[in-house]
């Protein structure tokens, strides 16, 4: 791995920033360089989230994205906006319970993953976005399990702790 | 001999440059008498506002700084957090208080910080000219109303210790006069008991001093003292508006 | 051995100054550096420091003014607009000489703007942007890390000179996360100690000694003047002592482009997408933008043909950039501006096309 560049895009709630954030978590624990950028504005809820994750062997310059090494789209809009910025031979990861129909992309290996069916099956569709993160760290090895692993524990603490063992389930719940 | 008068330590020993008939002097020396009697001269810090009494600073034994016009409670706010147990004041007069500062006097009642506030209401911009004041009276002339105040033109005059006894944080409001050597007395009084609520923590504390300005109300020191009685204390009445329990 | 933590810009920037003991914040909310004023409502208590939510920007920096003129360590923050109120205070303060720490976490601007990241606030910060003979020190740092680092350095240098310090950060670094290595923590100082080491700080005279005035007013003009020459040097021994600028592939470069903050970074991917198409590119980045690192352009070799400023605005940056190069380089500049970013191919093609020109 020289230079990964993620996009994860969605509606605001849909937890695409701790998506982000979590990889961003795991590779600095694993020693790599690491920039997490997101949008931001009046929209909170219900409006558009975006961030994007750089992660490197070697010093980042600038943290914006223009070519993206993979793609995760949570919903239509986000996938009309960025998809056109996947490198050749890019990932594109498409949220397939909100995006039905079947996506297209020139040049891109497409991932449907149902996030909230497969969420479901776990008791708990609020961990859609845990089962994108899977899909990602299982296609791009971008980071290790056991850094995403430690970087749930960091970012889970308290109360909220609890909630370690099921997200990690929900890294395996979609299957390829 | 026994010493039955001193004159405060609390006052340097520098001629005061107001003018002749101006209450700031009397002023001054209630807010210091007070501070020298509690033995809070070296423990207080004043903050002076914009207008005549900027340099209040040169005739008061306190440490002080100066403050950008009307910015004054948000100063000693800042000056109080870091020396909490200080006796922290603001000296400020109607232009700078009543107009350009409204918000940050507001703000400091609101946030009931633990600091005094000492009001000179003269009804008028002095340092600057005479110009009209948020607290000039209907009919007032000044240079910014040459044919007297009018209310369809600026609205009527403001009470701030009615407003401000409405906020919740300003615990203590009172309302006193410096016209007479009997008003003076009770004038002492809130000042001492202003610095009270302070020391007990309780919250802000507001005292408003009727005052007079000879030079731009283009009277004498005595017809001066006269209109505050006939004029100014009909429309800002005397009197304690909010005082805790705590303090008698 | 100390961890690395991925904290936001904004976080990192608070407990940053926190670590270096500062115990006093007041902000006005203002997007994008909410995060900042945030955090130091929910940790500045717990290290047994002082935060208000402010009124307004006009009464934060004058309860900052009142909280550092007796003796406190303090920070403040805003964004553009808000920064803009600011300037009565910070006039005042560096009348009366009085240190503080402010952020600037910019947007695109004039009026009420955009929110997103923008530089154009350069003139503000090292222009003045108040009344009167005065200069804030202004820091620009490009990454979470050197920010960190330099609000550490901020408040020495603040306290050294008696003059507030800017950190202008811009939206990008205020809601970037980035790893950083923060300092270790300071003890603060203590209010006893306050007149030990200000002892021109108000703390109350214990009867012990004159009273302390911080005053702004002079009405002898001839009082003004001798006060301004009295605190002017301390600006000449700044600039000798502060400008701190990095030079990257200027050797044989072909063209130089001066950047500073976030986009510098930006312009470190064109110099790679230059040197793709056969141009050799170099940079300067100017880590103080007051005092400006005018000397940095006598680095130029003679090679370089043309110097072009990148920055996020109509070329405030572009002033200085003239002052230091004396004309020896065609200069210009390539910018987006009202909180448009720009990519480093719009970087790299505009600058191509300059060089085209020069040759």
């Amino acid at each position: 791995m020289s230079t990964q560049k993620i996009i994860i895009a969605g509606f605001g709630g849909q937890g695409v920033l701790l998506i982000g954030q979590l990889l961003a978590y795991a590779a600095m624990m694993e020693g790599k360089e690491v920039t997490w950028m997101p949008s931001y504005g009046p929209e909170m809820r219900g409006g558009t989230a975006n961030c994007t994750v750089i992660v490197s062997d070697k010093k980042i310059a600038s943290p914006l994205v223009t070519q993206a090494t993979a793609v995760a789209a949570m919903n239509g809009p986000s996938l009309e906006k960025f998809k056109d910025l996947i490198v050749p031979g890019g990932d594109l990861f498409v949220n397939a319970s909100i995006i039905t129909g079947g996506v297209e992309k020139e040049g891109a290996k497409i991932h449907n993953v149902d996030c909230m069916g497969l969420a479901a099956e776990l008791q708990n569709t609020k961990v859609a976005n845990m089962v994108m993160l899977g899909a990602i760290y299982q296609v791009t090895g971008v980071v290790s399990e056991s850094s995403i692993k430690a970087a749930m524990e960091k970012t889970f603490t308290g109360g909220k702790a609890k909630l370690v063992d099921l997200n990690m389930k929900a890294l395996y719940a979609w299957k390829g | 001999m026994e010493t039955v008068f001193e004159y405060t330590r609390g006052m340097l020993d520098v001629k005061l440059t107001y003018c002749p008939g101006c209450t700031h002097g009397i002023a001054h020396r209630l807010v210091m008498e007070t501070l020298d009697e509690k033995g809070l001269l070296g423990d207080a810090i004043g903050v002076a506002p914009i207008g005549c009494s900027i340099t209040s600073h040169r005739y008061l034994n306190v440490d002080m700084c100066e403050s950008a016009h009307g910015r004054a409670p948000a100063i000693a706010s800042g000056i109080k957090r870091v020396h909490p147990n200080a006796a922290v004041f603001t000296y400020q007069g109607d232009g700078d208080l009543a107009s350009i500062g409204t918000a940050e006097i507001v703000h400091a009642a609101h946030r009931g910080e633990k600091f005094c506030t000492f009001f000179i209401n003269n009804a008028i911009y002095g340092m600057t000219g005479g110009q009209m004041a948020p607290t000039t009276l209907i009919g007032q002339k000044t240079t910014t109303t040459r044919e007297g105040r009018s209310e369809a033109a600026c609205g009527k005059p403001i009470r701030i210790s009615e407003m401000l006894a409405t906020i919740s944080g300003a615990v203590y409001v009172e309302r006193v006069s410096l016209d007479s050597p009997a008003n003076v007395r009770k004038a002492k009084k809130a000042v001492r008991k202003a610095f009270e609520v302070q020391e007990k923590k309780l919250g802000f504390a507001f005292v408003e001093m009727l005052s007079t300005c000879p030079t731009n109300w283009g009277l004498s020191p005595v017809a001066s003292l006269e209109w505050l009685r006939s004029d100014m204390m009909k429309y800002y009445p005397l009197g304690v508006f909010r005082s805790p329990e705590e303090v008698m | 051995m100390k961890e690395k933590v991925l904290m936001k810009g904004n976080e990192a920037f608070g407990e940053t100054a926190i670590r270096c003991g500062c115990r006093f914040y007041f902000g006005y909310p203002i997007t994008p550096q909410n995060e900042l004023t945030e955090y130091m409502s929910a940790n500045l208590m717990k290290a047994g420091g002082e935060f208000i939510q402010a009124e307004s920007e006009l009464a934060a920096v004058n309860m900052a003014y009142g909280a550092a003129c007796s003796g406190g360590r303090v920070l403040i923050s805003s964004s553009s607009p808000g920064i803009a109120l600011m300037q009565e205070g910070l006039s005042f303060m560096c009348s009366v000489q009085v240190p503080v720490v402010i952020i600037n976490v910019s947007r695109g601007g004039p009026g009420v703007g955009s929110i997103q990241p923008g530089q154009a606030d350069y003139y503000q910060a090292t222009r003045g942007g108040g009344n009167g003979d005065y200069h804030l020190i202004v820091y620009a740092p490009s990454s979470i890390q050197e920010a960190s680092d330099i609000i550490g350095k901020a408040y020495d240098v603040a306290e050294k000179y008696r003059n507030p310090v800017m950190v202008l950060a811009d939206g990008m670094l205020g809601q970037m996360m980035e790893p950083v290595l923060l300092p270790e923590m300071k003890e603060a100082l203590a209010e006893e100690d306050i007149p030990k080491v200000k002892p021109w700080a108000l703390a109350g005279h214990k009867d012990k000694r004159e009273h302390n005035v911080i005053k702004s007013l002079y009405l002898q003009t001839e009082q003004l003047e001798e006060t301004i020459n009295g605190y002017w040097g301390k600006y000449e021994t700044a600039k000798k002592e502060l400008p701190e600028y990095e030079a990257y592939n200027l050797d044989g470069a072909e063209v130089v482009m001066v950047s500073y903050g976030s986009t510098s970074r930006i312009v470190l991917e064109a110099i790679d997408l230059l040197a793709e198409g056969g141009i050799k590119a170099g940079l300067i980045r100017p880590i103080t933008l007051w005092p400006f690192p005018y000397e940095a352009f006598d680095k130029i070799g003679e090679s370089t043909k043309a110097v072009v400023s990148v920055e996020l605005s109509k070329g405030q940056m572009l002033d200085d950039i003239l002052i230091g190069t004396r004309g020896r380089w065609p200069a210009t500049l390539v910018s987006r501006t009202g909180g448009v970013l720009i990519y480093p191919q719009e970087v790299a093609e505009r600058v191509k096309e300059f060089l085209e020109g020069v040759r």
